[in-house]
């Protein structure tokens, strides 16, 4: 199958003048899930935040072509509308805007984007309840500030609720499992899993393996030092599970 | 020439024309005040508590003054009706500085309430209004005492002992020449003991082919165990200046609720003085600046805890964009027998530009050891990674900063008591942050067709 989502390649960005991606090459096809995994400071969340564009980070190197259209030129708004989903590591907390403000105004420019007309308010609301059952979100929740007091497991749900309002084409899910207990992480795992077509891809960027008993990659991939060093199927994860990263840092530091 | 010595020269050689025209309460004042400006000068920027703002620029430029009480030909009554949706108010006019009823003012008035022309009440009732008139104001300041020199209209509103009013009163302020001006604006509140009301003033500029200054002093009694919320909100235009002063005394179990807001205009400057003379009283000061282009906001306050079982609150919020600037100066002040007082400041200042300036002074002053206080500012920029994370998902990033400029001033909104106040200032911050710039026939108090009754 020829059909390419996502094609990363000779990647390298950094910030303030510190390279952290050193060439990072990735392939993505539709109804695929990768997972991303590696020790601390290899730079998982970087190729997350580059992708999603955010401006804090430079790119000095590489292409990535989305589904046909240059990646790196767009502005994080219009890579959202072209079907590009980050769920955060850290949701950020938005004091004053509620998720309906919030959640209406995403898919609204969204929209617009695409030359439709706005959803209507009754629309909308019926949308907002049907994407809430996904991941078992709480109406008290979706009528609060963006993520304003919620707690660690909410957040990531929250998260998950609003990929599932945008029906991304790639969603990259940052961690999604660091915080959670064992019942959020299942949640929150069933409702990705729930939300996966054979149109849609998902990469998965965690530390530990145990997301993926909850959400089976087909292909797993070791990011160590800014560079994917190792790529296996879902084997490898449980490889790592069992040695730890340094087999492979001392395979790597030696050549 | 001084800007101060202008309107003296003036003064002087329209006495008897400006005291022909004017009572006796006003004309005794209005001539004490003259004494006092001897050998003065209007505050320059850089003096004490006006760091930002000069009070000698502000008054500098050759405004006409109307001596002569010249009728301006503009109908206001007809072509101007402001009213607040959902909720009925007893409203009034104040074009330029000439006091102007609402055709449907005294039907709507509870009994013994009094809302008029000030030149009208000292003459019809000056013992009541002789009582209070100038009794708070600091006259010791130059200018205050260049208001109460040349003032010759206002408006007098007296709520009289154990009356609450229902209805809230609304003051449209309109700017209408065909010559720059400046309005000699007068205000004097008096909520007597038991009494409550609400007021809403809102400032306008029709024609702002000319340049405009408002010389605004209100006084305000608020009686034991009264209410009074005011509500003051300008949406004039670049042209046009302000410089109010606000004397406020509170009584015994008192309430007061000030709330300003700056949505629009050319050169702010706000001076509030609130006195809690007696025991247990309330003051919640809040204010909303939003600024951009080269205008200039400046807000001044001075609380004063002069009794036990105080407590004041104030909070003050700014949104400076491009090259506008914004200074706020507050003062706690606690007496030494004001003990068991609580009273808190808080400013908080986002810039949404590089070039827009804030200057900020929060003080405390305390004299005794028995009180909870707390002061505290913080000037900032929009939080990247808020803005980050809304574009993320498809919120462009002019939208994703007006949502985060307005979510800031929703803790000062929330603060308005006034229902429907409240859901029509949301809806103006949210379209001023838009870049719509309110007009008049979309203030505060949205102004309709008029009203036939």
């Amino acid at each position: 199958m020829d059909n390419i989502l996502l094609e990363v390649k000779n990647l390298r960005a950094g910030i303030e003048g510190k390279e952290i991606l050193k060439g990072v090459n990735l392939t993505v096809r539709p109804g695929e899930v990768h997972a991303i995994m590696g020790p601390n400071g290899a730079g998982k969340s970087t190729l997350s935040s580059v992708l999603a564009g955010d401006p804090s980070f430079t790119v000095s190197e590489g292409e990535v072509n989305f589904h046909g259209v240059d990646l790196l030129e767009l502005a994080p708004e219009n890579r959202s509308h072209e079907g590009l989903f980050l769920s955060f590591q850290y949701p950020v907390e938005i004091p004053g805007v509620s998720m309906v403000n919030f959640m209406r105004a995403a898919i609204n420019a969204k929209r617009k984007y695409f030359n439709q007309e706005p959803l209507s308010a009754s629309d909308f609301l019926k949308l907002m309840r049907q994407k809430r059952e996904v991941v078992e979100l709480d109406n008290k929740l979706a009528s609060r500030s963006v993520n304003e007091g919620f707690s660690g497991g909410e957040k990531k749900r929250n998260e998950i609720f609003q990929m599932a309002m945008l029906e991304p084409r790639l969603s990259i899910l940052d961690e999604t499992d660091s915080g959670l207990d064992i019942d959020a992480l299942r949640i929150v795992a069933g409702g990705v899993n729930k939300l996966k077509t054979s149109e849609n891809a998902t990469i998965v960027i965690t530390h530990y393996q145990r997301l993926l008993d909850y959400i089976k990659p087909d292909f797993v991939h070791v990011l160590y030092k800014g560079r994917i060093v190792k790529t296996g199927g879902p084997e490898l994860a449980l490889v790592l599970e069992e040695r730890g990263y340094d087999w492979i840092k001392q395979e790597i530091d030696n050549q | 020439m001084s800007a101060l010595s202008q309107y003296i020269e003036l003064y002087d050689s329209h006495l008897e024309v400006i005291e022909g025209k004017s009572s006796e309460v006003l004309n005794s004042h209005r001539r004490e005040a003259r004494k006092l400006l001897e050998g003065k000068s209007l505050p320059h920027k850089g003096e004490e508590g006006y760091e930002k703002t000069s009070i000698e620029e502000m008054f500098a430029p050759d405004f006409g003054v109307n001596i002569n009480r010249v009728n301006i030909p503009v109908d206001v009554s007809l072509s101007f009706k402001c009213d607040v949706p959902n909720m009925s108010t007893i409203m009034a006019f104040v074009v330029n500085d000439t006091f102007a009823p609402s055709s449907t003012l005294h039907n709507k008035m509870p009994q013994g309430v009094i809302v008029d022309s000030l030149a009208r009440a000292s003459q019809e009732h000056p013992e009541l209004v002789g009582g209070f008139y100038n009794g708070l104001a600091q006259n010791e300041k130059p200018g205050v005492a260049l208001n109460t020199m040349l003032v010759q209209d206002g408006v007098f509103i007296y709520v009289p002992r154990g009356v609450v009013m229902e209805r809230p009163i609304q003051l449209v302020n309109i700017f209408n020449s065909v010559a720059p001006m400046m309005g000699v604006r007068r205000l004097l509140v008096v909520v007597e003991d038991g009494a409550s009301a609400q007021l809403l003033i809102c400032d306008h500029t029709q024609n702002s082919e000319y340049r405009y200054l408002s010389s605004q002093v209100v006084e305000a009694y608020v009686g034991k165990n009264a209410s009074l919320d005011i509500y003051d909100i300008e949406e004039s235009s670049a042209t046009t200046a302000r410089y109010s002063q606000l004397f406020a005394r509170q009584q015994r179990d008192s309430q007061l609720l000030v709330n300003g807001v700056t949505l629009s205009g050319g050169n702010t400057r706000n001076d509030y003085h609130i006195d809690l003379v007696e025991d247990n009283s309330k003051t919640t000061l809040a204010g909303m600046a939003i600024a951009s282009g080269s205008q200039h906001i400046d807000n001044n306050t001075y609380i004063k805890h002069a009794s036990t079982h105080g407590m004041s609150n104030q909070l003050f919020k700014y949104v400076l964009d491009d090259e506008s600037t914004g200074a706020f100066d507050g003062v706690i002040y606690v007496a030494p027998d004001a003990r068991f007082t609580e009273a808190y400041q808080s400013n908080r200042n986002l810039l949404a530009s590089k070039q827009a300036r804030m200057h900020t002074k929060p003080q405390l002053e305390i004299y005794n050891d028995d009180v909870k206080c707390s002061h505290g500012a913080t000037t900032g920029q929009l939080d990247a990674d808020a803005l980050f994370y809304m574009r993320s998902r498809g919120i462009p990033e002019k939208d994703a900063r007006t949502m985060l400029m307005q979510a800031f001033m929703v803790d000062v909104i929330d603060m308005v008591k006034m229902e429907g106040l409240r859901d029509r200032l949301r809806h103006l911050v949210e379209k001023r942050f838009y870049g719509q710039q309110a007009s008049c026939s979309e203030c505060a108090a949205a102004c309709h067709e008029p009203q036939k009754d």
